[in-house]
C-alpha cells in the first residue's frame, strides 16, 4: 500500500517539477512507459491471489489514471506557457500603414448618369443612343428649326466639312450635335410608338468662358403615347428632380417658354433659398424668400417633329425635356466651376469622384 | 427687350403693382430678365436745406453745416467748396448706402466734430462723373422731396428675355396687349386715323423682288425742320438707354421700341429718280449707317436702289440697314419715309451672311405685323409733322400686304387632351379674344390668329396661348411610373462601358472626361489618315488645339497626365470611357475604354521594395484584360498578336483579338508619339473597343451552368526549361498544356532567369503545371509519364531542354 502512495507522491512531484514538454515526457515514460514504475506495479497483479488482485487492482488502475491525468494537465499548462512565450516575442508595429489598395474614382458625370438611369429606369424609361457628329436634318430641321430660323442662332454650332457621298443636302451638312434632342429624332425615325426613352451624351457649342465649355453633356427624355399629357410631363419632372436631389418637397415651377421642337414649351425652375453665404435647394423656411433657378427646358413634342419622324400627331402625342448634366451635378454635389469637370486634376477627381464599389441604385438609394 | 414702367403705361391702363406686373410677365412667357428700380436705390436720399455754415475749428477745408432735412435739423461736416448757407442739396442720412462710395454711412466725428450723414455729389449718387462739389439744386424745392422725383428717376426699367417666337412683343404695345389679356388692366386704344396727304410724291417705287419685299409704302414729307426731339420724347428714349440724335432718327427708334415697327427715313434731296427694290447681285458696295462699309454687300439681299449711277444705285439693304449717303441729317428738309414688309427668312440669311446686327433685322427676321405697315407709316408721319413740321404727301403704295390669314380648326376639348387640365370653353374663348384671335363657327371653332402672331399655326399653339394665360401652375402633376415589365434601361453598350469603368477605377484609375477633339497633327499621329482628318476637322473651331475629332483617347489622357505631373502628381492612372471617330458618319463613331499609367505603379511602401517600380506594358495588359473581362469579353480565350498601331512601342505592345476582331490594344506608347505631346519617360496604355466585345445573348431560364466539382485533389509539378530568349511564353505554355488536355488544367510561368549560369541568348523559364486527376487517383508512374510528355512536347516546340 505504502508503495502506491509513495510512488504517487514521487510522480506527482516529478510532474510538477517538469518545466518543459521534454522533461514531462521523461516523467511519462518513467511512470507509464513499458518499463515505467506504474507499469511495473501493474505487472505484479499477475502474481497475486484473486483476493489480493481484487483489492490491489482498482488501486493500481486509479493510480495509473490519476498520473495520466496529471501529465495531461501539466502538458496543457506547459503548451500554453510555451505559446504565450512565443507570442510575447512576436509583437509588430501595428501603426505601420497597411498595404495599399489601388482605388480610383468614378467621374461625377458618370455618377450622375448612372443615377439618372436608375431614377428613370424605375419609371419605365430605357436608354437610346445616337452619334455626336450629326447632320443638319437631325439636329435642326427635323426638330422644327427651319433653315434660316433665328432660333438656330440660339446655339453656336460647330460645323464639319460636308459629306459629299450624301445626296440629301440636309444630311450632307455635318455638325456636332448642339443638343441630345437629335437622338429623339433618330429613335423615332427608327422605331414605332410608344416611346419611353432617355438618352445621354456629349453635346457641343462654340462657346468657351467661365460658364461655358465647348463640350458638355445633356440628358434628353422622351415619352410618346396616345394619351401622354403635359400633366404627365409635370409629374415626371417633379418626381425626377425630387428623387435626384433627394428632397421630397423640392418646389418645382413651370414657366412658358419657347423651343422650336415643343408646343407648348416650358422652362422648369427648382426652389432654393439663401443660407449664410451660400444657397440651399428646397422649400424656403418661413420668413425666408423662396428663390428659383432654372434647370431645364421641356414641352409637348411639336406636331411637326412627330410628322418629320413619320408619326401621326393625330394619334400620338407626348413630352420631351432636356437637361444639362453638368448643371445638375454641380448643384447636387456643390461643384463650383464647370470648367473643372474637364481638367482631370486628380485632386479634384479624388475629391468629387465616387467609389466604383458603391454604384447608384434607386432601390438602395445609391 | 427693355422698357420702362411709364412707357408700358402709355399702352396699358392698369392699377397693378410693379411686382405683380413682373411676376405676370414671367408667368405668361415673357420672362423677367432684370428689374432696375431707381426709386429703391435712391429711396433714402431727399432734398435738404443748409441753414448755416461755420468754419470747422480744426480743419481749414471743412465746414460745419446745420442742415434741415425731412425730419430733423442735423449737424453735418462737409468738405465741399460749394457748401454754403441757403443752398438746397441732396442729403444722405446715417445708415444709408451710398452707391458711388460703396459704403453705408455711420454717425462719426470728423476732426472731433460730430457729423450726421452727408451732403452728396452727383458722382457719389452715380448720376454722373461730376465730383466738383456737392449737388446744388436750383430754385426752392420742398425739403424732404425724394431725390428720384427731383431727377426724374422714378421710373423702373423692366427687361424681359424675349423668345424668338414672340416678334409681337419686340414692341411695348405687344407686351401691354399680353398683360391685358392676362387680366392686368386694359389696352389703351391706338389712334390709327389715316393721314390725308396734300400732294402726290414724285418718287415712284417699283418692286422686282416681290418675294423679298411684298409691300413697300412710302411718303414724301417736304419742308421739315430736323433738330432735337422734344424733352419728353428724349427722356423716354434715354430711360431705356437710347441716345437721342435728332427728331427724325428718334422717331424711327421710337417706332421700333413702341410698335416693333422699323421704318427708314431718307433725305429726299439726296435721292436720284425713283426707287426700285431688287435682289443684290453682290458686286455693289454700301456705306452703311452703322459707320461700316460693306464692299461688296452679300448677293441675294433685298436691295433698295435709286436712279443714281454710283454703286449701281444701291442706297440700302431693306430691313437690315440703310445707307449713310442718303440718310437724314440735321440739315434734312425733305424726307422720304419708307415703311415696308420684308421676308423674314431672306432678312435672316442676309443678316447672317453679312454679320449685321440691327434692331430692324431683329424684328423683320422674327416677323413684323404685316397689317401694321399702313398704320405704322401714319403714326410716324404724325410724329414727324408734330416735331419737325412740314407737309406730307399721299402714300405711294407698291405691292400688297402678304397673305397672312389662316384658319385653324380648334376643338376646346383639345386643351384637356394635350395639357391634362380642363379649362372651361368660355374661358378659353375669352382668352383668345383678348389676345386678338378671331373666332367663328361653333365647336370645333375656326380660329384666325391676329396678324401680329405669325408664330401660331396649329391647335397646339392655341392650347399654349390658353394655358400660358391660365397659368402653368394650374396644370396637375401626374406620375408616369409604369408597370414594371422587367425592361432593362441600359443599352448593351452602356452596360459594357459602365462595367469597364468600374473595373478600371477599382484597379486604381481615376476616370476623366476629356474633349472629343484634339490638335490635327496629334490626331494624325494617333491614327487618322489625311482623308479622315479632312472630314473630321471642324470648319469653325475655337482653337487649333481642339479642332479635329479624336481617333483615340490616349493623347488626351497623356496630356492630362502631364498637367497632373506639372501639379506635382506624376504617378497617375487615368482612364476614360468615351467616343472616338473614324469618319463623320454615324457608324464612324466607336466607344472606347482607354487608360494610361505614367510614372511609378504605386507609391513606395515599407512592405514591398518593388512597390514603386516603373509602370510597364504588363500593367497595361492586365488593365486591358480586366476591362475586357468586366465588360463580358472572353479575354482568357483572346489571341495575342503583335500588331498594335504605330503609336505604340513596336516591341512592347500587342493586340488582344477574337479571330479578326480586335478587342484591345495595349503596351508602352511609342517614344516618338510621346515626344510629340512633350511627354517624357515611359507611359503605358490600352484601348478597349467596346463595340467589338460580343454582347451576351439573353439566356432563358438559369443563367449559370451547373457546377461539377472534381472529387480528387489537384497536384502540381514544376519544370525549368532552357530556351532561346526569343521563345514566347504562349508557345511554352501551349506545348505544356498540349501534353494532356484533360489532366493538365493550368500551366503558368513563375520565374524567368537570365545571367550567371545561363548562356548568352538563352533564358531559363520555370513553369508550373496543375494536374487534375479525373476519375482515379494517379500513380507515381502515371505522373512521371505525364511529366516526361510535357518535357518532350516543350522541347519539340521550343527546342528548349529541361534545365539540368
Amino acid at each position: 500500500m505504502s508503495d502506491i502512495n509513495t510512488l504517487k507522491t514521487e510522480l506527482t512531484n516529478a510532474i510538477e517539477a517538469a518545466n518543459d514538454l521534454k522533461a514531462l515526457d521523461d516523467v511519462r515514460v518513467s511512470a507509464l512507459g513499458k518499463k515505467g514504475a506504474v507499469t511495473a506495479l501493474m505487472k505484479t497483479l499477475g502474481g497475486m491471489s484473486p483476493e489480493e488482485r481484487q483489492e490491489q487492482g482498482p488501486l493500481l488502475n486509479a493510480l495509473k489514471d490519476e498520473i495520466a491525468a496529471l501529465i495531461s494537465a501539466q502538458e496543457t499548462a506547459l503548451k500554453k506557457q510555451e505559446l504565450d512565450q512565443r507570442l510575447s516575442s512576436e509583437t509588430i508595429d501595428i501603426t505601420l500603414t497597411a498595404r495599399p489598395e489601388q482605388a480610383g474614382k468614378i467621374h461625377p458625370l458618370s455618377q450622375t448618369i448612372d443615377e439618372l438611369i436608375s431614377i428613370f429606369g424605375a419609371m419605365g424609361f430605357s436608354v437610346a443612343e445616337g452619334p455626336d457628329i450629326e447632320d443638319d436634318w437631325h439636329n435642326f430641321t427635323a426638330l422644327n428649326f427651319p433653315p434660316g430660323h433665328p432660333a438656330r442662332e440660339m446655339q453656336d454650332t460647330f460645323f464639319l466639312p460636308e459629306d459629299e457621298s450624301e445626296t440629301d443636302p440636309e444630311r450632307a451638312k455635318k455638325l456636332l450635335r448642339t443638343h441630345t434632342s437629335s437622338v429623339q429624332i433618330r429613335h423615332m425615325e427608327e422605331g414605332e410608338p410608344p416611346f419611353k426613352t432617355i438618352c445621354f451624351g456629349r453635346t457641343y457649342r462654340s462657346d468657351w468662358d467661365m460658364t461655358h465649355t465647348p463640350m458638355f453633356h445633356q440628358m434628353e427624355c422622351l415619352y410618346i403615347d396616345k394619351n401622354v399629357t403635359m400633366a404627365h410631363l409635370k409629374g415626371c419632372l417633379t418626381d425626377f428632380v425630387r428623387a435626384f436631389f433627394k428632397i421630397d418637397d423640392l418646389p418645382v415651377q413651370f414657366r412658358p417658354s419657347f423651343f422650336p421642337f415643343v408646343e407648348p414649351g416650358a422652362e422648369v425652375d427648382i426652389g432654393y433659398y439663401k443660407q449664410g453665404e451660400g444657397i440651399k435647394l428646397g422649400k424656403a423656411p418661413e420668413g425666408q424668400e423662396q428663390k428659383w433657378m432654372e434647370i431645364l427646358g421641356a414641352g409637348m413634342v411639336h406636331s411637326n417633329v412627330l410628322k418629320n419622324c413619320g408619326i401621326d400627331p393625330e394619334q400620338y402625342q407626348g413630352f420631351a425635356f432636356g437637361c444639362g448634366i453638368e448643371r445638375i451635378t454641380m448643384l447636387k454635389y456643390g461643384i463650383p466651376d464647370l470648367r473643372t469637370f474637364f481638367e482631370s486634376d486628380t485632386r479634384w477627381l479624388d475629391h468629387y469622384g465616387f467609389s466604383p464599389l458603391n454604384r447608384p441604385n434607386s432601390a438602395t438609394g445609391q | 427687350m427693355k422698357f420702362t414702367l411709364s412707357w408700358l403705361k402709355r399702352h396699358l391702363d392698369t392699377d397693378a403693382s410693379l411686382e405683380k406686373i413682373c411676376a405676370t410677365l414671367t408667368n405668361i412667357g415673357l420672362e423677367l430678365e432684370g428689374l432696375e428700380d431707381p426709386s429703391k436705390t435712391y429711396e433714402a436720399f431727399t432734398v435738404a436745406y443748409v441753414e448755416k455754415t461755420e468754419a470747422h475749428p480744426d480743419a481749414d477745408k471743412l465746414q460745419v453745416c446745420t442742415v434741415k432735412t425731412k425730419n430733423d435739423t442735423l449737424q453735418v461736416v462737409c468738405g465741399a467748396h460749394n457748401a454754403k448757407t441757403g443752398m438746397y442739396g441732396i442729403f444722405a442720412p446715417e445708415g444709408s448706402y451710398v452707391p458711388g462710395l460703396d459704403f453705408t454711412l455711420k454717425k462719426t466725428k470728423i476732426r472731433g466734430v460730430e457729423s450726421n450723414g452727408m451732403l452728396v455729389s452727383e458722382k457719389e449718387m452715380m448720376l454722373s462723373e461730376e465730383h466738383d462739389g456737392i449737388i446744388e439744386l436750383e430754385g426752392e424745392p420742398k425739403i424732404g422731396t425724394p431725390m428720384v422725383e427731383v431727377f426724374g428717376l422714378d421710373d423702373p426699367i423692366i427687361e424681359i428675355n424675349l423668345t424668338p417666337n414672340r416678334a409681337d412683343c419686340a414692341g411695348i404695345r405687344g407686351i401691354a396687349r399680353d398683360l391685358a389679356a392676362a387680366g392686368l388692366g386694359t389696352l389703351k386704344p391706338l389712334d390709327t386715323a389715316a393721314i390725308k396727304g396734300t400732294f402726290t410724291s414724285d418718287i415712284n417705287v417699283s418692286i422686282e423682288d416681290t418675294e423679298g419685299c411684298p409691300l413697300f409704302l412710302s411718303r414724301y414729307i417736304k419742308n421739315v425742320k430736323n433738330g432735337p426731339s422734344p424733352d419728353w420724347f428724349q427722356t423716354l428714349l434715354k430711360a431705356i438707354g437710347l441716345r437721342p440724335i435728332s427728331a427724325l432718327v428718334d422717331i424711327t427708334n421710337f417706332m421700333v421700341i413702341d410698335h416693333a415697327r422699323p421704318l427708314h427715313v431718307y433725305d429726299a434731296n439726296k435721292l436720284t429718280g425713283n426707287i426700285t427694290v431688287r435682289e443684290t447681285k453682290g458686286d455693289e458696295n454700301l456705306e452703311a449707317l452703322n459707320d461700316k462699309s460693306y464692299a461688296p454687300v452679300a448677293p441675294g439681299a433685298i436691295g433698295i436702289y435709286d436712279g443714281s449711277k454710283e454703286n449701281g444705285g444701291l442706297i440700302g439693304l431693306g430691313g437690315i440697314i440703310g445707307g449713310a449717303p442718303t440718310g437724314s441729317t440735321n440739315d434734312t428738309t425733305n424726307v422720304l419715309l419708307e415703311c415696308a414688309y420684308f421676308n423674314p427668312s431672306r432678312i435672316a440669311r442676309t443678316g447672317r451672311d453679312m454679320s449685321i446686327i440691327s434692331d430692324a433685322r431683329y424684328r423683320f427676321e422674327r416677323g413684323v405685323d404685316p397689317e401694321f405697315t399702313a398704320i405704322g407709316i401714319d403714326i410716324a408721319t404724325t410724329l414727324i409733322l408734330e416735331f419737325c413740321g412740314g407737309e406730307a404727301s399721299e402714300i405711294i403704295r407698291a405691292g400688297d400686304v402678304p397673305d397672312w390669314k389662316r384658319e385653324i380648326e380648334y376643338d376646346p376639348a383639345y386643351v384637356e387632351k394635350l395639357i391634362g387640365l380642363d379649362v372651361p370653353e368660355d374661358k378659353q374663348l375669352s382668352i383668345l379674344t383678348a389676345l386678338g384671335f378671331k373666332i367663328s363657327g361653333k365647336g370645333p371653332y375656326k380660329i384666325t390668329p391676329p396678324s401680329w402672331r405669325g408664330d401660331v399655326h396649329g391647335a397646339a399653339d392655341i392650347a399654349e396661348e390658353i394655358i400660358r394665360i391660365v397659368g402653368f401652375d394650374q396644370i396637375p402633376s401626374v406620375s408616369v411610373h409604369g408597370e414594371n415589365t422587367g425592361t432593362v434601361a441600359e443599352t448593351p453598350l452602356l452596360n459594357k462601358g459602365r462595367k469597364a469603368r468600374n473595373a478600371l477605377t477599382a484597379r486604381g484609375f481615376d476616370e476623366c472626361v476629356t474633349w472629343s477633339f484634339m490638335k490635327t497633327d496629334t490626331a494624325k499621329i494617333f491614327g487618322l489618315n489625311d482623308n479622315q482628318a479632312a472630314a473630321l476637322t471642324l470648319k469653325n473651331s475655337i482653337s487649333s488645339e481642339i479642332d479635329t475629332m479624336r481617333p483615340s483617347i490616349l493623347p488626351n489622357l497623356i496630356s492630362t497626365a502631364l498637367q497632373n505631373t506639372a501639379r506635382g502628381f506624376g504617378d497617375v492612372a487615368l482612364c476614360e470611357v468615351g467616343p472616338v471617330f473614324e469618319s463623320a458618319k454615324p457608324d464612324g463613331q466607336k466607344t472606347v475604354a482607354a487608360g494610361i499609367r505614367a510614372g511609378n505603379h504605386a507609391a513606395r511602401h515599407w512592405s514591398d521594395q518593388n512597390a514603386a517600380r516603373p509602370v510597364d506594358a504588363y500593367d497595361a495588359k492586365a488593365d486591358a484584360i480586366a476591362a475586357l473581362q468586366a465588360a463580358g469579353a472572353p479575354a482568357a480565350n483572346a489571341q495575342i498578336t503583335r500588331d498594335a498601331p504605330d503609336y505604340f512601342h513596336p516591341g512592347r505592345s500587342g493586340a488582344l483579338r477574337l479571330g479578326k476582331t480586335v478587342l484591345a490594344y495595349f503596351g508602352e506608347l511609342h517614344p516618338a508619339a510621346l515626344e510629340h505631346i512633350d511627354a517624357k519617360g515611359a507611359i503605358v496604355g490600352f484601348e478597349v473597343f467596346l463595340e467589338n466585345i460580343p454582347t451576351a445573348k439573353k439566356k432563358s431560364g438559369t443563367e449559370k451552368q451547373l457546377l461539377k466539382l472534381e472529387p480528387l485533389q489537384p497536384l502540381s509539378r514544376d519544370f525549368a526549361f532552357l530556351v532561346d530568349e526569343t521563345v514566347e511564353a504562349k508557345d511554352l505554355i501551349g506545348a505544356a498544356k498540349a501534353a494532356d488536355k484533360t489532366l493538365i488544367t493550368a500551366a503558368s510561368i513563375f520565374d524567368i532567369y537570365q545571367g550567371k549560369g545561363v548562356e548568352e541568348g538563352k533564358k531559363s523559364v520555370a513553369l508550373s503545371i496543375t494536374i487534375q486527376p479525373r476519375e482515379d487517383n494517379l500513380t507515381d508512374k502515371d505522373i512521371e509519364a505525364l511529366c516526361t510528355k510535357v518535357t518532350e512536347n516543350v522541347e519539340k516546340k521550343t527546342g528548349g531542354p529541361l534545365r539540368g
